[in-house]
């Protein structure tokens, strides 16, 4: 039963494909898998935007939404269709073709990047060899939407804003990837479900042996997330955004629904990006006790998918923006060495797993969490002093 | 030749043409990045996964972004008005029939064109191959290409750091 249950999405598409002719099988699966991930992650898209703004209410003292609906819930179709009845105008000095295709440019390939993600046993669109490079490939295309979007428009604060943003998204992609390596080079693969699989089992009467679980793991997510925050440009890495101070950076001359799809590409990389920090770090969809394995795959995905969502709206709701040095500082002199150290880490943990010797486990573990802490207390002890203020005493 | 081949060099090839007659820097700079698009493509489909998705990661996302970077801070914005001048075609006809002629006779005598017989059996090798060639039999040409690379960022971030010295000094805290 909870076999059956686990694997219903996909026995449910092996009965629909089976009902068509044989050649047209292929395209039929390929696109039901793609119209799953479009229709299931658009509607996250909708109820994010309803749970960031109560939750953003909650943290305010506010009530946020509560007209639309019970609780407010049917508040994202309203937002939806205001965005959708908005006059879209489209400036006379613009770029028009460059212009146009920017949102387009940004949707598409995030859409292309849950093509990888595993959201369930056996849940994948494909299962591409490489397929955390072909993740990271799609991302970085992402970065050239930011500067159509910000030269289209003609205008000098938008292409201000938009190159700003590309020296953010650049600068955070390579803690990004060298947070990723770590796993890679554990799991010793690229495949993202081979990736889910090297996780599997249990020690210690029932923890599930995730990556966070171990020091180089905890390190590494927590490095990877905090890369994922500045590329998704969330807050406190909100400033190719800006509102208050370069009011929409590179989109400021969109409207309307141009508008809305560079925030469902936002939210959609967002959504993506956690859920490949899941894969790689938190077990995919496996379960963390192993007294909890009877509940179905895609359940345990989605839970810890809400989890990251919850994470990123109360960072968003707590912490002030930061400045665009300090943003640049923190990229190069803090999170990169410390995603080197990561890899150094990972790599003493691959090399120490034969150890067999009495108390192995816990030296393994002490050495490694050395390797990580060392570093970290040299780096960033500069930060744990009292602040200095230059202009603000 | 199968459909998908066609439409992917076709692509490559008219983004190719785009990105050298359009006359605004920034469009010849995006035809580039189709034509990118175009290559790994047709690395895609000739089986070649970690190329084709280190293409567009490499080239896309770095290369183009520096490109257009390049051309916004060199030039006012990227828009030139007047014409290429005329003589300089014949130039680089001849510097690209070089490069092409070097590349056909050094990949023609390499022995590493498929005959008819190893058509069949090579199957593209995988990531874990290439990793593992890239770490063993190939490490010294990696190793040469890092320091290469890391010695030009040591020294883009020693041109960047060189600031001119203020007139005046800043406000003490």
């Amino acid at each position: 039963m909870a076999e059956t249950l686990d694997q219903a999405f996909v026995l449910l598409k092996q009965w629909l494909v089976d009902r068509f002719p044989a050649d047209l099988q292929p395209l039929l699966s390929a696109f039901l898998s793609a119209a799953a991930i479009v229709g299931v992650f658009a509607g996250l898209f909708a109820f994010t935007t309803w749970l960031e703004r109560k939750g953003l209410a909650r943290i305010q003292n506010r009530l946020g939404p509560n007209r639309v609906g019970p609780y407010g819930l049917f508040q994202p179709i309203a937002d939806g269709l205001k965005m959708l009845t908005k006059e879209d105008i489209v400036p006379r000095s613009a770029d028009q073709l460059v212009h146009f295709l920017a949102p387009i440019m940004k949707v598409v390939p995030v859409l292309l990047a849950y093509a990888v993600i595993p959201v369930g046993r056996n849940m994948v669109a494909t299962d591409l060899e490489a397929g955390l490079l072909f993740f990271l490939a799609v991302g970085s295309a992402t970065e050239l939407a930011v500067f159509m979007a910000g030269w289209g428009s003609h205008n000098k604060y938008s292409l201000l804003g938009a190159m700003r943003a590309i020296a953010q998204l650049i600068s955070y992609e390579i803690p990004l990837v060298f947070a990723a390596l770590g796993v890679v080079l554990v799991a010793g693969s690229l495949s993202l479900p081979a990736i889910v699989d090297s996780q599997a089992g249990y020690d210690w009467g029932g923890l599930a042996r995730w990556h966070v679980f171990t020091p180089w793991g905890l390190a590494g997510f927590g490095l990877f997330m905090i890369a994922a925050t500045a590329k998704t440009a969330r807050s406190p890495f909100d400033l190719p955004e800006g509102e208050s101070e370069i009011i929409a950076g590179h989109m400021v001359e969109y409207s309307g629904f141009k508008y809305a799809l560079f925030y469902l590409g936002e939210y959609l990389s967002l959504f993506a990006i956690s859920g490949v920090g899941i894969t790689l770090f938190l077990g995919g969809w496996r379960e963390p006790f192993s007294w909890l394995a009877w509940m179905p795959s895609y359940v345990w995905f989605g839970l810890k998918l809400l989890a990251c969502i919850v994470g990123f709206i109360w960072l968003r709701g707590t912490m002030p923006r930061l400045r665009a040095d300090q943003l640049m500082n923190f990229a190069w002199k803090f999170m990169f060495p410390m995603t080197l150290v990561t890899v150094v880490a990972a790599a003493a943990w691959h090399l120490s797993a034969g150890w067999n010797f009495t108390g192995a486990g816990l030296w393994r573990w002490a050495l490694d969490a050395a390797v990580i802490l060392i570093p970290y207390r040299l780096l960033g002890a500069r930060h744990l002093a009292p602040r200095t203020y230059r202009f603000a005493d | 030749m199968d459909a998908a081949f066609l439409i992917a060099a076709g692509l490559t090839l008219a983004a190719a043409v785009a990105a050298m007659s359009l006359r605004n820097l920034i469009h010849c700079a995006l035809c580039l990045v189709v034509t990118f698009f175009g290559v790994a493509a047709l690395f895609l489909l000739l089986g070649a996964e970690f190329v084709s998705f280190a293409q567009v990661m490499v080239y896309v996302g770095a290369i183009a972004i520096l490109i257009v970077f390049a051309t916004l801070l060199t030039r006012s914005a990227g828009v030139t008005g007047e014409p290429l001048a005329f003589q300089p075609w014949l130039v680089g006809l001849g510097i690209a029939g070089l490069v092409v002629g070097a590349i056909v006779t050094s990949v023609a005598g390499s022995g590493l064109l498929p005959t008819e017989s190893s058509r069949i059996v090579a199957a593209a090798p995988s990531t874990r191959e290439l990793g593992e060639q890239l770490m063993s039999t190939y490490v010294l040409p990696l190793e040469v290409v890092g320091l290469l690379l890391t010695a030009a960022l040591i020294g883009a971030a020693v041109l960047g750091l060189r600031e001119p010295k203020p007139s005046t000094p800043p406000p003490k805290p």
